[in-house]
């Protein structure tokens, strides 16, 4: 056991086991024919759902939502939780905000916990915003005399002074959200447990939200566990992140390393994508066949480095002749979209209308010119002037990694690189005069 | 770092298995604002938007007590020695009330509070006790409903007068809502497996009505079926709650006693399911 005295969060050989087949819903008739059936030595008729409750993994009639997860979270850290649908996330902050318990293992926690699996817990729409602060607040765990000294600032923060003394069913659900997340915000756990919350209320408040939850953990040192599927928010917030793949722990570490990990082993689809003609998307006139990231070797590939050149290739089928151009969207990791390129001023069909048959259009991305990170790509087919045939996110995602090349911009600088989009290697003129 | 923290300083350790004595009755005060905080919701929300509000709390009581009168007073003629018959139903719907409503509210604490309960963690009795909570304050609004009704009836010159035991009504009050508490939670630890149980409560509450000396004094019922009524624990809480107000029958000490002794061992039942289904209800529900 480590002797880090900072640790606010152990998580020890957890598991959480449901049972399949249909759990609720049961009836005293079926559970008395299945202990009928038992004593009389039949098979039961409801095997699906036998009341097991021991811990039993080997058992096929049920699922490990949570399988052997350890990890530690230390005092100030901002821990965001990543994994596809599924993965288990929502049961370990289940788990660790106790609405339900483990199948096996422990959690030991330090300090006071509140967790947000959703905003507003608890409102009552008779009553007005002032008695649903109190009621909320006291729902998270705090007393009637902490909620008051903190009224007026959670009313502040909510911006909606006017209207506290209307009943809530009155709000406007972004009134009604505010109010909500800033009962949480001001709630000063030791730990504070964040799920998807944010992915209601308008862009400004969620950056209202995003900077105070920041604020919370910087200045006070308070940890918070994030899960989100925003990963910008993810990257802006996190200290740190968690991978979950089919309830387990693939790895933990920084956030920017784990998100790109995420974004290229659990949602993407590697360098290629191709559809059969069937499913191909597009229309009767044009039909997208396939996207390929393709490096120096004409092989297909995911991983590149910041050095080296990258072809995209979009294959596509042209069944009614028309001007048709290519379009492909560069987002980052954090879905921001960063830049389009379209072959519409490409000099071989420039106004020129495309004949039947198959046709790729490849664009060459030169070396030195995108970032390191993760790179998601939106391609669609259009025709000027302005229809779109086919359009197709997450085509492919790529991941560029910094190898460090003192041929690369990078040069032999060693610190770390900003966090922006490209990382072209430019032409430069240089003057000098002696005086 | 000065202040240095040992391995053993964990406030909170959550495990698989918990022991079923382990009940945190600490925490539970913790919550007592809460606990207030839900009386006052449900409360506050029950008569916002009616256009009688409150005065509902006396409409029921009044007009069952009326019916009961019409029924079993003027047509079925069962005796209600001596006292006004208005009276005796009213003094046994009051209790009645409280002690069904109790039950009736907290049989279903598990499954209409899934919502607050899968998003966040507070001690879940808290629920149940504030449902037996706001529920007094129903009884307290139909209590004094009835001494309207006793002063009135006393100045028309019937005979009747309050005994020197009416000190035993806060533990009469007590032992309803330990009741209704206690059963309500066993039936709402078993609806979350067994949703026939749901069907099953306000029907069996009526029948048990039946069983209690409500729309007859207990005097009137002999043999097999008195053994019957004897051993139903609300008889004595509604004979001594008659006797003390309107002199009917008399307190039994020994019965009384008796059904506290029943009381609390259903209590402690419920609590102890109670504490069982919540670690796990979300899973099943």
């Amino acid at each position: 056991m480590s002797s880090d005295t900072n640790i606010v969060i152990r998580v020890e050989h957890l598991y959480k086991q449901y049972r399949l087949g249909v759990i609720s819903h049961r009836t005293l008739y079926r559970e008395l024919q299945t202990k009928w059936s038992r004593i009389k030595g039949r098979e039961d008729p409801n095997s699906l759902i036998t009341a097991d409750d021991e811990f039993d993994p080997s058992n096929n009639s049920t699922f490990l939502a949570l399988n052997d997860v350890s990890f530690d979270v230390r005092k100030g850290d901002v821990l965001g939780i990543l994994g596809k649908n599924g993965a288990g996330k929502s049961t370990l902050l289940k788990v660790l905000s106790r609405v339900t318990t483990p199948s096996k293992g422990e959690v030991k926690i330090k300090g006071k916990i509140v967790s947000l699996l959703e905003v507003g817990t608890g409102f009552h729409p008779e009553l007005t915003g002032r008695e649903n602060v109190f009621l909320n607040g006291a729902i998270m765990g705090m007393n009637k005399r902490e909620i008051a000294t903190k009224f007026d600032e959670i009313v502040a923060f909510a911006e909606i002074e006017k209207f506290i003394d209307t009943p809530v069913k009155r709000y406007s659900s972004g009134m009604y959200v505010r109010l909500a997340f800033s009962v949480a915000a001001h709630l000063e756990p030791d730990i504070l447990i964040v799920d998807e919350v944010l992915a209601v209320g308008d862009a400004e408040f969620q950056k209202k939200c995003l900077g105070k939850m920041q604020s919370v953990s910087e200045q006070d040192g308070r940890t918070v566990l994030f899960v989100s599927h925003n990963m910008d928010a993810v990257q802006r917030l996190c200290s740190s992140a968690l991978l979950l793949r089919k309830g387990k722990v693939v790895t933990q570490g920084d956030t920017k390393s784990i998100i790109a990990e995420y974004l290229k082993s659990d949602t993407g689809f590697f360098g290629e994508k191709i559809w059969t003609r069937e499913e191909a998307k597009g229309n009767k006139l044009v039909k997208l066949l396939a996207v390929r990231a393709k490096n120096e070797n004409e092989m297909v590939a995911a991983e590149f480095k910041v050095t080296e050149p990258i072809d995209i290739e979009v294959e596509y089928e042209v069944q009614e002749e028309a001007n048709y151009d290519v379009h492909i969207y560069f987002t980052n990791q954090t879905g921001a979209h960063l830049f389009l390129v379209s072959d519409v001023q490409a000099e071989k069909w420039r106004s020129t209308v495309r004949p039947k048959g198959i046709h790729k259009s490849i664009c060459h991305i030169p070396a030195n010119f995108l970032n390191d990170g993760a790179f998601n790509l939106l391609v669609a087919i259009c025709s000027s002037p302005y229809s779109t045939h086919a359009v197709v996110e997450n085509a492919i995602y790529l991941s560029i990694k910094d190898d460090f090349d003192k041929l690369g911009a990078r040069g032999s600088m060693t610190q770390k690189w900003p966090d922006v989009a490209v990382r072209p290697l430019l032409n430069w003129d240089f003057e000098y005069n002696k005086d | 770092m000065l202040t240095e923290t040992k391995d053993t300083e964990w406030t909170t350790i959550l495990k698989a298995k918990r022991h079923w004595w382990n009940i945190d009755f600490k925490e539970i005060w913790a919550y007592k604002d809460l606990i207030m905080l839900f009386v006052r919701r449900d409360f506050v929300a029950y008569y916002k938007q009616t256009i009688l509000g409150p005065l509902w709390f006396l409409i029921q009581p009044l007009f069952t007590t009326v019916v009961f009168t019409v029924i079993f007073g003027k047509i079925a003629n069962i005796p209600t020695n001596g006292i006004p018959p208005m009276l005796f139903y009213m003094a046994g719907v009051v209790c009645w009330n409280y002690f069904a409503e109790c039950l009736n509210k907290t049989s279903n604490t598990f499954v209409s509070n899934a919502g607050i309960f899968g998003k966040v963690y507070f001690p879940r009795l808290v629920t149940p006790i504030s449902v037996v909570i706001s529920n007094l304050l129903t009884f307290l609004i139909q209590f004094a409903l009835f001494m309207c009704f006793w002063f009135y009836f006393m100045s028309k010159g019937s005979d009747i007068h309050i005994s020197p035991f009416v000190w035993f009504l806060p533990f009469l009050i007590l032992q309803m809502a330990c009741l209704g508490l206690g059963i309500g939670i066993i039936v709402s630890s078993m609806t979350t497996r067994y949703r026939d149980l749901t069907f099953a409560v306000g029907f069996g509450v009526q029948l048990w009505m039946y069983a209690t000396p409500i729309v007859y004094p207990l005097s009137e019922v002999h043999g097999k079926l008195k053994i019957l009524v004897m051993m139903n624990p609300m008889t004595p809480v509604i004979e001594t709650f008659k006797s003390i107000f309107l002199g009917a029958g008399s307190i039994n000490m020994n019965m009384l006693l008796y059904s506290w002794i029943e009381v609390i061992v259903i209590l402690l039942i419920g609590i102890i399911m109670f504490s069982k289904v919540e670690k796990n209800f979300m899973d099943t529900v």
